[in-house]
């Protein structure tokens, strides 16, 4: 038989964070801080919305783009949040999840050979998206001493005469870091000068610490060469409901559109009823939700301290991503060996890109009581490879 | 750091200074003089633990009862709630808005003992108009808490 399989596809390796998965799964009594997910369910009463769009029988296509009043209710926060205007017309496209927003995007974007800037570590899909989309991927590893932060020389020693694209995936999954404005404008500058777009992936954006987000967006001239990509998931605990959204420039809507309406059609109409209560009446959930990580955040960051386990301080997303090479193993190696010895499970930094190595990402979506005991547990662990590593002397 | 800090002990009124502090930013002193503060200006009225006594082996019944009254010239309704409240069985009163005045959380032994109460030192109060009882018969959420809630991660164990 031939072999009926894509040579593209059979190129991309598979998700690192697979393998580490099934050990998990087969574990009992192991604490998973591995989750990239809220812990939080959906607040009620937009849960409460949702059963009410079903019991009206809300159970039809929507438009491509999505439905007119959750367009507009995007626009208004994404006014009030960020002080961007974008037209609920034809200027935002509702997606399913933030993932096939960063898809169709580069879809929409990408001619062969086109290279794509993506800072490292970083969510997962970025390098497999642009690769099918025929982009070259061009990875810039971002370091710890700058916090994470992509820096303009990093951004400029990138750039060559085929740069398209940059992603900027701020705050950051999984380090935590976010931009402020001003590292944000210095990169604008760059981005203008050398005439390249921005796919922005903002998806954390309501989940930063004492500083709140910017949007590359919001700078000026940055708006017509920008597609932000923002969703429900992290900010609502909204992951099961796969609803996320894309804003940018009209060309680059209508094309996304095209994909969307032809690979798509339309993003979960009961999820997107439930959408337009959140954006309406869920600040408070968010606000409750933040003040809960940032203390989670707090006390893990704590913790290291105690434990002599060197860690920046992330003010972003839910994790924090402290650094273990003190201990001379791969990520990899000591992630297994945690999970093994203290049934602690965390993602090892490879996952995110080879410049995760020697980082280990831990996601503080679990209630205090559970990173009390993970954390002791991994406290025993490195005291038991510290005192093995002085012996060895 | 107030709201923040009543937040977190009134889900939690166990938790240390310790990780009280760190949960807040703040230095334990700090916490530990801001809690002595709450508790001085009577913010802080109690540390109680939410018991769900159907689980153990002592009876007791809880009756929510409704009074109406007759408020008295310059003292309004303050006396004889003072006069409700001051019996030990009598869990909580209320000033309440609508077709009554009073709502008082009676818990006793058995319902002979709520009966007693209302009709020999309840109602006989003066200025006491009329008493409707209600008896609990299951409690499902108490204090924001749901009594019977398993909390069960439900989540993937490891996600991107």
């Amino acid at each position: 038989m031939r072999n009926f399989l894509s040579d593209k596809i059979q190129e991309i390796k598979p998700s690192g964070i697979r393998k580490f998965f099934d050990i998990v799964v087969e574990m009992k009594d192991a604490i998973s801080l591995g989750v990239g997910e809220p812990d939080f369910d959906t607040p009620w009463h937009i849960r409460e919305e949702g059963i009410y769009a079903f019991e009206k029988g809300k159970t039809f296509y929507t438009s491509n783009s999505g439905l007119k009043p959750l367009r507009e209710e995007i626009s208004s926060y994404i006014k009030r949040s960020q002080n961007i205007e974008y037209n609920p017309n034809d200027e935002i496209l509702v997606t399913v999840g933030g993932s096939e927003a960063i898809d169709i995007g580069l879809r929409a974007i990408l001619n062969d050979g086109d290279e794509v800037i993506i800072p490292q570590p970083s969510y997962v899909s970025y390098a497999p998206c642009s690769y099918l989309a025929g982009g070259k991927n061009v990875i810039i590893d971002l370091k710890e001493e700058n916090h994470f932060k992509l820096t303009p020389q990093e951004l400029e020693n990138a750039i060559t005469d085929k740069t398209k694209v940059l992603i900027l995936p701020f705050p950051n999954n999984p380090t935590g870091a976010i931009m402020e404005r001003e590292d944000l404008e210095k990169i604008a500058k760059i981005i203008i000068d050398k005439d390249i777009f921005v796919m922005s992936d903002e998806i954390y954006s309501e989940l930063t610490y004492d500083k709140k987000h910017v949007s590359i967006a919001s700078i000026e001239g940055m708006k017509e060469r920008t597609l932000l990509i923002n969703g429900f998931s992290k900010a609502y605990a909204m992951t099961g409901w796969r609803l996320g959204y894309a804003c940018g420039p009209n060309e680059i809507i209508k094309q996304m559109t095209k994909i969307h309406q032809y690979a798509i059609m339309c993003a979960p109409t009961i999820s997107q009823y439930a959408a337009v209560e959140a954006l309406r009446h869920g600040d408070d959930d968010v606000n409750m939700m933040r003040q809960s990580y940032n203390q989670r955040r707090r006390f893990l960051i704590k913790r290291f301290k105690e434990m002599g386990l060197e860690c920046f301080e992330p003010y972003g997303a839910f994790y924090v991503f402290p650094c273990i090479k003190e201990f001379g193993m791969t990520s990899e190696e000591f992630a297994t060996k945690l999970l093994l010895e203290e049934k602690v499970a965390a993602v090892p930094g490879t996952a995110f890109g080879d410049s995760g190595e020697g980082y280990l990402r831990i996601s503080y979506a679990y209630s205090i009581e559970k990173l009390k005991i993970a954390m002791e547990r991994l406290e025993n662990f490195i005291t038991k490879l510290r005192a093995e590593k002085r012996k060895a002397f | 750091m107030r709201e923040e800090l009543l937040s977190i002990i009134e889900k939690n009124s166990r938790i240390g200074i310790n990780e009280l502090a760190t949960m807040l930013g703040k230095e334990e002193i700090e916490v530990a003089n801001e809690i002595a503060k709450l508790e001085e200006e009577r913010i802080i009225c109690g540390y109680h633990t939410l018991i769900d006594w159907e689980k153990t082996s002592i009876e007791k019944v809880t009756a929510l009862i409704e009074v109406r009254v007759t408020p008295q010239r310059g003292q309004g309704f303050d006396k004889i709630a003072q006069r409700i409240y001051n019996y030990p069985e009598v869990k909580s009163v209320y000033l309440i808005s609508g077709g009554f005045d009073l709502l008082v959380t009676l818990e006793e032994k058995t319902l002979k003992d709520i009966a007693a109460f209302v009709s020999y030192k309840l109602s006989t109060l003066e200025s006491i108009l009329s008493t409707g009882t209600h008896f609990i018969l299951k409690k499902y959420k108490d204090h924001g808490t749901i009594l019977d809630k398993q909390d069960e991660d439900s989540r993937e164990v490891v996600t991107p």
